[in-house]
């Protein structure tokens, strides 16, 4: 009965209510009965008290006078009571001395013992009642009264309040089951609408979906009305948030096929810049062979307009052959790369500063390093990088012996930065920018040779193993030009 | 380092298989100042080198050459072709080839040597690292090396 957590709200609602009512009008059938019965017990006691009282007055003379029978007459008197089974007038001494009986041959019983300091003393029995009262005349005891009643008045009191119980509490557990469906509609269908509704929500996410509001002003409306609002908000964070989603991947797309296209055209640019110096070379080479082969062999035999015009040329080409050629080794840094794998950068210093000993020899320069650790790189362009940068340290000099000291330390991320110390001649702030650019030099081409590519392919090598390039400088004071490259590539 | 001049009056016959007439210009002007008398014959792709070499149509009297230049990018047909048909051939593969090409590029050269090529060399980019290394060849292959003479 009370296993009731599977059932539905209505099923629940409808056994509370019977539950209720059932046992409320049990506990007050009990409660009236209990209190009935107590009260009809003493009523009877009461009764028996006073025909006990009447039979024992009017037995005095015949006990005085010893005349059982005319006691007997009394005790007949008793006929009149039907719940009476039995009576008997004794002694003093305790012996029968008058007796009536309903039915017939009836015995005296034994005399019960009246508690001392008591005149009457009654006991219930085996559904029958016993009274014993002594006979007082004269403030003296004379003899006693017994009286033997039954207590159908009592059993016929509950059968008929059984009945009535009865009838009540079917009457009452049908109008529970009434009133139950009444409230159930008020209820429990609002319950279990809003049940249904949050259920095609959470399975179907369809936001849009309202429940019915109830019409009356309960906790139930409110509940309602706060589900929907809930609803509405939902819905409408749902939207902006699909909304915001598909902006996104709007995005995404674009950003992505942006990305792709400028791969695309960055590969074609290099590849464009390769094909082109490339083949550019060939007649180049043919200019500048023949302006030389020119210059060569008829200088002096022409004028001397003719000789610096042909100076021009030559030179002209020449550092046309220079651009070219550095625009080529640019290009073969994304081009020609080989694969990233585990080499040591104090190797790759090592093989740079061989491939630089004729300039550091010449300007008696000091490079100096730190140990220095293994990385994945491409370990020519490692090579690369470092003769760029240490060149250029020696080359830059100030009025001091060249000295340039290159170290390495992890950061805080997966990152190695190398630094490359030098005391040159020092980099004004506002030209960090330039001097990564293609091209771009700070000097003119009569104080130090060169093109102005040599740190931009530095920068492309750092960017090409995943890093990135950078300086700090002050003029007159030297440069660190630091590279950051990824532990693992 | 004494370098022995050949004697006999017989001049070297050299061909330069070349497609650009400017390099091949070059080749010649280097070569006109050389120690030993020479005649440079050119061939501008390789068809012609193979003609010349095999004495077909209008190269029916060539001379067969104690030397040969041979450019690799050439039209028609490539030097490597030209490299491969003349070391697999008997009578000429006796001639040694200098390769000399613009190329630096490594599979270039491997596959020349394997070919059989006698040396390869890339055409300097300066003028008068040209000259000079044109002298060079000239000077080892013609005054120093000992040629095989020819075996008919």
């Amino acid at each position: 009965m009370l296993r009731v957590r599977g059932h539905s709200i209505t099923k629940k609602l409808t056994r509370m209510n019977m539950l209720v009512s059932g046992a409320a009008l049990l506990l007050a059938c009990l409660a009236f009965v209990a209190y009935d019965v107590l009260a009809i017990r003493q009523a009877i006691v009461h009764n028996l008290s006073i025909q006990a009282q009447i039979a024992g007055s009017n037995s005095v003379s015949a006990l005085l006078f010893n005349d059982p029978h005319d006691a007997e007459k009394t005790l007949s008197a008793l006929k009149a009571a039907p719940n009476i089974l039995s009576a008997h007038i004794y002694t003093t001494g305790g012996l029968p001395f008058a007796t009536y009986s309903r039915e017939r041959g009836g015995k005296a019983p034994t005399l019960p013992a009246i508690p001392a300091g008591q005149t009457e003393a009654h006991w219930f029995k085996d559904g029958q009642i016993v009274l014993v009262r002594s006979i007082i005349f004269q403030a003296k005891p004379t003899g006693s009264v017994y009286i033997q009643s039954d207590l159908r008045e009592i059993n016929d009191r509950l059968k008929r309040y059984a009945g009535i119980a009865a009838i009540v509490l079917l009457t009452s557990l049908l109008a529970a089951l009434l009133v139950s469906s009444i409230f159930q509609r008020a209820v429990a269908e609002p319950i279990t609408h809003l049940a249904g509704i949050a259920g095609v929500v959470s399975r179907d996410k369809d936001y849009s979906v309202r429940a019915t509001p109830t019409g009356s002003r309960d906790e139930l409306a409110t509940l309602i009305e706060t589900f929907n609002e809930m609803l509405a908000q939902i819905q409408e964070r749902d939207g902006a948030l699909q909304k915001a989603h598909h902006e996104l991947k709007q995005r995404v797309q674009e950003l992505a096929r942006r990305a792709q296209e400028l791969a695309r055209s960055n590969a074609e640019l290099e590849q464009f810049a390769y094909v082109a110096s490339h083949d550019l070379q060939e007649p180049l080479r043919m200019v500048a062979s023949y302006t030389q082969l020119l210059g060569q062999r008829y200088k002096g035999r022409l004028d001397s307009d003719a000789d610096e015009f042909i100076a021009y040329a030559v030179d002209g080409a020449h550092r046309m052959q220079l651009l070219i050629g550095d625009l080529l080794a640019y290009c073969r840094v994304g081009t020609t790369g080989k694969e990233l794998c585990e080499t040591s950068s104090e190797a790759a210093l090592e093989q740079a500063l061989l491939n630089l000993q004729g300039a550091i020899q010449e300007s008696s320069g000091v490079v100096t390093h730190d140990p220095l650790p293994t990385v994945v790189a491409d370990g020519s362009q490692l090579v690369q990088l470092f003769q760029n940068v240490v060149g250029n340290a020696i080359k830059y000099r100030s009025a001091e012996l060249p000295r340039v000291h290159v170290s390495a330390k992890k950061n805080g991320g997966n990152e190695w930065i190398f630094s490359m110390r030098d005391n040159g001649l020092g980099i004004e702030p506002k030209y960090f920018g330039k001097i990564f650019v293609m091209f771009q030099r700070l000097h003119g081409r009569e104080e130090f040779s060169g093109t102005g590519i040599g740190l931009t392919v530095c920068k492309k090598i750092a960017e090409r193993h995943g890093g990135r390039m950078w300086v700090e400088s002050e003029p007159g004071k030297g440069s660190t030009f630091y590279v950051a490259l990824p532990e693992r590539g | 380092m004494t370098i022995t001049i050949r004697e006999n009056a017989t001049p070297i016959e050299i061909l330069l298989v070349e497609d650009s007439p400017g390099d091949a210009r070059l080749t010649q002007e280097a070569m006109r100042d050389a120690k030993v008398q020479n005649n440079l014959h050119i061939a501008s792709d390789g068809m012609e080198a193979t003609s010349f070499l095999w004495r077909r149509g209008k190269h029916a009297n060539a001379p067969r050459p104690d030397l040969i230049l041979l450019d690799l990018n050439l039209p028609k047909k490539g030097g490597r072709e030209v490299l491969e048909e003349i070391k697999l051939d008997p009578s000429l593969k006796s001639i040694p080839i200098v390769v000399l090409t613009t190329s630096a590029a490594e599979e270039d050269v491997l596959r020349s040597y394997q070919l059989h090529a006698n040396c390869y060399i890339t055409k300097p980019v300066d003028l008068d690292q040209f000259l000079k290394v044109v002298k060079a060849i000239d000077n080892f292959w013609l005054a120093i090396v000992k040629l095989p003479s020819d075996p008919k």
